[in-house]
């Protein structure tokens, strides 16, 4: 059992109404794919949100940064840095930069 | 003692107008969903306190809300817009067949037999049903088989934006799709088919009377008369008499019969309203002059209504779900516009006062009646 650190951006906060960094519990294998299906078990509401209902891919604007480095493009299996796996950084979902 | 409240949807969340009969001061609350687009929020005929919202953003998508209690407090609710099976494909604008993809909803319309009941209009064009508050949604798929292939994405997109629920039968519904046209059901959403014969569109369609094309903008019905039911197209003001068979135009001497909204006064089921806009290369009214046209007659005969709106140098949009009324005696109109302000006339459109000035541009208006 991992306990997961991550960072939500403003309007996922409001929606989960919580603070801006929250904790998940990841069972098994702490990958990307397996903190995001922990962190919808637990907030309901960021169902949709984050990852397409359905495909369950990323949404097009939401990037996703560790340790000083852009996971976004990482396979959603692939493995979380050590750094995140064992609570000295968050794993941070951010809403990209859009321009303008 | 009487009031209204009157549903704002904007650009930048949601705002809610609440003043009692006499409809001269207000009070606003808002922005609620702070920073998320809301093209709709509107409140169930049966329970008024209830109300469905649709915020949704570039970011992070469509969500859902319900508030119990008019407004006051909101609860997420669900979100997951599946198309039922393989929605296949449809028109992309290269002539190529394009996958049908979720992006928005457009439009929310609750149901006038049952509170938990609600209908959303989304884009690519498609009516989903929730019956359980807006927790589940199920698409009526009957829809795209009315030759969706051939349906394709105006500039605004493939939106279903208008929902109009026959009060007299629960199993016949209107619907109208941007560039594809008119669509009835007469089953309960199972089965549909166009209703678009008596449409022309001569500058946007090389077969003009096409059955499947057509840019409705929106349409409006009097409860008292659900088989009337009026139309403002892309161009044209069209008026049916037989729920949809057969449409005529009724534009008559408007400065302009491009525009998006069109509304019926709640007592006089043959008073319309449009705001006529100059074309649609140019997305703001005729000489800059603000101005509701109302028609006593159903169509074709057209007054301007000026008295309180903006006479000079007004380069403002109105868009299609940015007008309403409500039901008191005296028959208000309400419109906001993509420069933020929000107007009312309390008696039929005759005078215009400015509720708020400096909303973000405004998408809907929606207006209930509390007594």
């Amino acid at each position: 059992m991992s306990e997961i650190r991550v960072v939500l951006p403003y309007h996922l906060r409001t929606l989960a109404r919580s603070e801006r960094e929250v904790q998940v519990q990841v069972s098994g294998t702490p990958t990307q794919q397996a903190v995001l299906d922990a962190l919808e078990q637990h907030f309901p509401t960021l169902r949709g949100t984050i990852r397409e209902h359905g495909s369950a891919s990323r949404r097009p604007l939401l990037r996703f940064f560790a340790c000083g480095q852009d996971l976004s493009h990482e396979a959603p299996d692939a493995l979380l840095p050590d750094a995140v796996v064992n609570g000295k950084e968050p794993f941070m979902i951010i809403g990209a930069m859009a321009g303008g | 003692m009487s009031g209204v409240r009157v549903l704002v949807g904007t650009r930048k969340g949601a705002f809610i107008l609440t003043s009692d009969e006499r409809r001269q001061e207000w009070e606003i609350t808002g922005p609620h969903f702070a920073g998320w687009e809301v093209y709709h929020l509107k409140g169930s005929p049966l329970h008024p306190d209830r109300i469905f919202a649709a915020p949704s953003g570039g970011w992070f998508g469509q969500t859902m809300q319900r508030s119990d209690d008019g407004g006051k407090t909101w609860e997420v609710v669900g979100n997951n817009f599946g198309y039922e099976g393989d929605p296949g494909t449809h028109q992309w604008y290269d002539g190529t067949q394009h996958p049908w993809e979720f992006k928005r909803v457009w439009h929310l319309e609750p149901s006038h037999t049952d509170p938990d009941t609600v209908y959303a209009g989304v884009e690519d064009a498609a009516l989903f049903r929730s019956t359980d508050g807006g927790m589940t949604w199920n698409e009526l798929s009957g829809l795209r088989e009315a030759k969706g292939h051939l349906w394709q994405p105006g500039a605004g997109g493939m939106c279903l934006h208008t929902i109009l629920l026959d009060p007299a039968n629960p199993d016949r519904i209107v619907t109208a799709i941007s560039a594809a046209g008119c669509f009835r059901t007469d089953d309960g959403g199972t089965s549909w088919f166009p209703v678009t014969h008596g449409l022309k569109s001569e500058w946007e369609l090389p077969d003009p009377e096409a059955e499947i094309g057509h840019c409705v903008h929106n349409l409006a019905m009097h409860p008292s008369r659900p088989d009337t039911i009026y139309m403002q197209k892309h161009w044209d003001v069209m008026r049916t008499d037989n729920g949809g068979k057969l449409w005529y135009e009724v534009s008559g001497n408007l400065p302009s019969d491009f525009g998006f909204p069109i509304s019926v006064h709640p007592h006089e089921p043959e008073t319309i309203y449009v705001v006529p806009i100059k074309s649609d290369s140019e997305h703001f009214p005729p000489e800059g002059k603000l101005r509701v046209y109302r028609s006593r007659s159903g169509g074709n005969e057209w007054e301007p209504l000026t008295k309180g709106l903006p006479q000079e140098n007004c380069w403002v949009n109105v868009l299609r779900d940015a007008m309403s009324t409500d039901s008191l005696d005296s028959g208000g109109i309400y419109f906001g516009t993509t420069g933020g302000q929000v107007y009312v006339s309390p008696n039929g459109g005759d005078t215009w006062d400015t509720i708020v000035h400096d909303l973000p541009s405004v998408t809907s208006i929606e207006v209930q009646t509390l007594r």
